[in-house]
């Protein structure tokens, strides 16, 4: 177990800079998911906790230890990789054998090493197979076996499962959860799915542009999303543009109180928060599509204005596009200028 | 009624495929035929359409000439020395251009090119005034030297090429495993590269074997390859079966190296070099 601490980390590729100085605590047998769109830096930070980049600044230590210009074959670190990176030329046992040859251990310890991690992923008996003759989930089971194998004090996850099908990945990804609270390894996970940063991360840190925008629990990052982009990023949220005067909205269908200055806003909610029936009246929304995902019903809705809204609605109810439904929000959090206001805003009649 | 089973669509038939395999074929293997039966024959009078009489008669002839064991030694001796120099001097550099990043690498990696990019009779006889003034002419090294250069694209390229191939991932995740850039090398890149590597290899050997621009114009009149001695017997002979013997002799170290290198290597190796 070990604890491994970021502080300004920053990196730049001809004079642009990808990592913007990330300051990150992880701790003892601690699993953290760095998320993030595609260019946000993630699997930069990775490579240069591996050793596989040179950071620009910054420094990265390891139980204290400072690591930063540290050659990779010398680290503490274990990576795995998206590709697999398996080396063809050689059988699985080979394949994971190869660093425990390098630490000159006998070749009987080499032996049972290799059988004990192969029978951890689950290849017991695999030894012998040539890694083209595995499927991509015996192969990344490999991956992931000849990196635990040499008992690194960081274990680092570079979107392991993004060459597989979803119910492979799901399946993996519930047994590298499994094997890491088993070992108590801390671990850094990169991913671009936040539904595997949800289901698997202790904290998940979001990135976006090589800077950190927040860095909390699963639960508490999609509950209190800190700024608009971790809001639209993590599952779906509905932004909904409005002003505030004298302390209350100006949109009469969301009739909001709050103490904040006056000027715009944008009111958000996720679409299971969202209550909605069909309209006695007018109503505040059409419904524009209906969309059965068998668990539940999504309901996208236009309001008078043109903003498009998602919901969840009754399965007991028959709805129709076009038809007049009536919309009530409920766990509302207002966006200022893309970063959350502490205020929690309650509904007009409440406030009265 | 029971219903049709829906009929297998007919396999198409490639003519034009097999019409262009024919004609290759009988491009490329009508003159070695005829090569051939030249190499085993005793008469052959014109306008018989087939020799009058086979024989091992001019085999048993030219293999006891002192000169063509020479020669072949010779050849086998400068093929085996330049394509170790070319491996010594080029696996590196190609592993330099396929990894590294430096000033002037692309235009460095197209000059390569330029050895083949000019009338090479003219290079070379560029070439021999420079090596006639270092006393170059005639000798060993001499040879050598001027059958590296013909090398370097093949030996450069193909390399680069294999080496690029190499997923950079398993190199690293090598490094993770705890090994240093060396041990990398050797038991991740060259293995994941070799068998293009050993393909490049044997082509530079076959290549230098049959190279005779070089070795006449450097090497003569002291050193005689086997290509070039086989020019002589034919320019200087009377008796065609003298370089037909030769000739086919010549096939053997190109048929045999191609035989083994399709049994270790496959043709793929041979496309990957090339970036196919």
């Amino acid at each position: 177990m070990a604890r491994l601490t970021l502080s300004g980390l920053t990196k730049s590729f001809g004079g642009l800079d990808v990592v913007k100085a990330v300051d990150l605590e992880v701790t003892d047998g601690e699993l953290v998911c760095l998320l993030g769109p595609s260019g946000s830096g993630k699997s930069t930070i990775l490579r240069m906790i591996g050793g596989f980049e040179v950071p620009s600044g910054g420094a990265i230590r390891i139980d204290g230890e400072d690591v930063t210009a540290v050659p990779p074959e010398r680290r503490p670190t274990g990576m795995v990789f998206q590709s697999h990176a398996l080396w063809s030329h050689m059988d699985v046992f080979a394949n994971i054998a190869f660093g425990l040859k390098l630490r000159h251990l006998s070749r009987a310890e080499i032996r049972s090493k290799v059988e004990a991690v192969l029978e951890l992923v689950g290849l017991a008996g695999y030894g012998s197979r040539r890694v083209w003759q595995l499927s991509g989930g015996q192969q990344q089971r490999v991956a992931i076996a000849r990196s635990l194998v040499l008992e690194p004090k960081i274990l680092l996850l570079d979107e392991p499962f993004a060459s597989l099908d979803q119910h492979l990945r799901e399946r993996l990804r519930e047994e590298v959860r499994d094997i890491q609270q088993r070992l108590g390894i801390t671990t850094l996970f990169v991913t671009h799915g936040q539904d595997e940063a949800l289901a698997l991360a202790d904290r998940i840190v979001v990135l976006k542009d090589g800077a950190i925008e927040q860095t909390d629990r699963p639960s508490a990052l999609y509950r209190r999303p800190a700024t608009r982009f971790v809001a639209g990023f993590i599952g779906h949220m509905n932004l909904v543009p409005t002003a505030f005067q004298a302390g209350r909205s100006t949109r009469p269908e969301f009739a909001l109180a709050v103490e904040v200055s006056d000027g715009p806003a944008e009111i958000a909610f996720r679409p299971e928060a969202t209550g909605v029936r069909p309209a006695q009246g007018a109503g505040h929304a059409l419904v524009y599509r209906v969309t059965d995902f068998g668990t539940h019903l999504t309901l996208d809705l236009d309001l008078e204005d043109g903003t498009r809204i998602k919901a969840h609605g009754a399965g007991s109810i028959a709805w129709a596009p076009g038809q007049r439904v009536e919309v009530t929000p409920a766990e509302v959090l207002l966006y200022r200028d893309g970063v959350l206001l502490s205020t929690e805003p309650r509904t007009a009649a409440a406030a009265a | 009624m029971q219903p049709q089973p829906a009929s297998r669509p007919r396999p198409h038939t490639d003519w034009t495929g097999i019409g262009f395999a024919v004609l290759l074929s009988i491009v490329i293997l009508v003159p070695l035929i005829v090569v051939a039966i030249w190499a085993f024959t005793e008469v052959w009078r014109y306008p018989a359409l087939l020799p009058q009489s086979f024989g091992l008669r001019y085999w048993q002839a030219t293999l006891s000439r002192q000169d063509v064991w020479n020669a072949l030694f010779l050849s086998l001796r400068l093929s085996a020395t330049v394509t170790f120099l070319s491996a010594l001097i080029c696996l590196p550099a190609a592993y330099a251009f396929a990894r590294m990043d430096f000033p002037g690498r692309q235009t460095l990696l197209l000059s390569f090119l330029a050895t083949q990019a000019f009338p090479k009779f003219g290079l070379l006889i560029a070439v021999a005034g420079i090596f006639l003034s270092l006393g170059l002419i005639a000798t060993f090294w001499g040879v050598v030297l001027i059958q590296l250069v013909n090398t370097l694209m093949l030996m450069i390229w193909v390399p680069v090429a294999a080496f690029q191939a190499v997923d950079r991932r398993m190199e690293e995740a090598a490094r993770d495993a705890g090994a240093g850039p060396l041990r990398v090398f050797w038991s991740i890149t060259l293995p994941q590269a070799g068998s293009t590597l050993f393909a490049a290899v044997l082509l530079t050997f076959i290549n230098t074997f049959y190279e005779t621009e070089g070795a006449w114009l450097i090497g003569a009149p002291m050193l005689q390859t086997m290509p070039v001695l086989m020019i002589i017997f034919i320019n200087n002979q009377m008796v065609i079966q003298y370089g037909a013997v030769l000739s086919v002799l010549l096939w053997v170290p190109s048929f045999l190296v191609l035989l083994f290198s399709r049994r270790l290597i496959g043709s793929q190796s041979f496309a990957k070099g090339f970036g196919v």
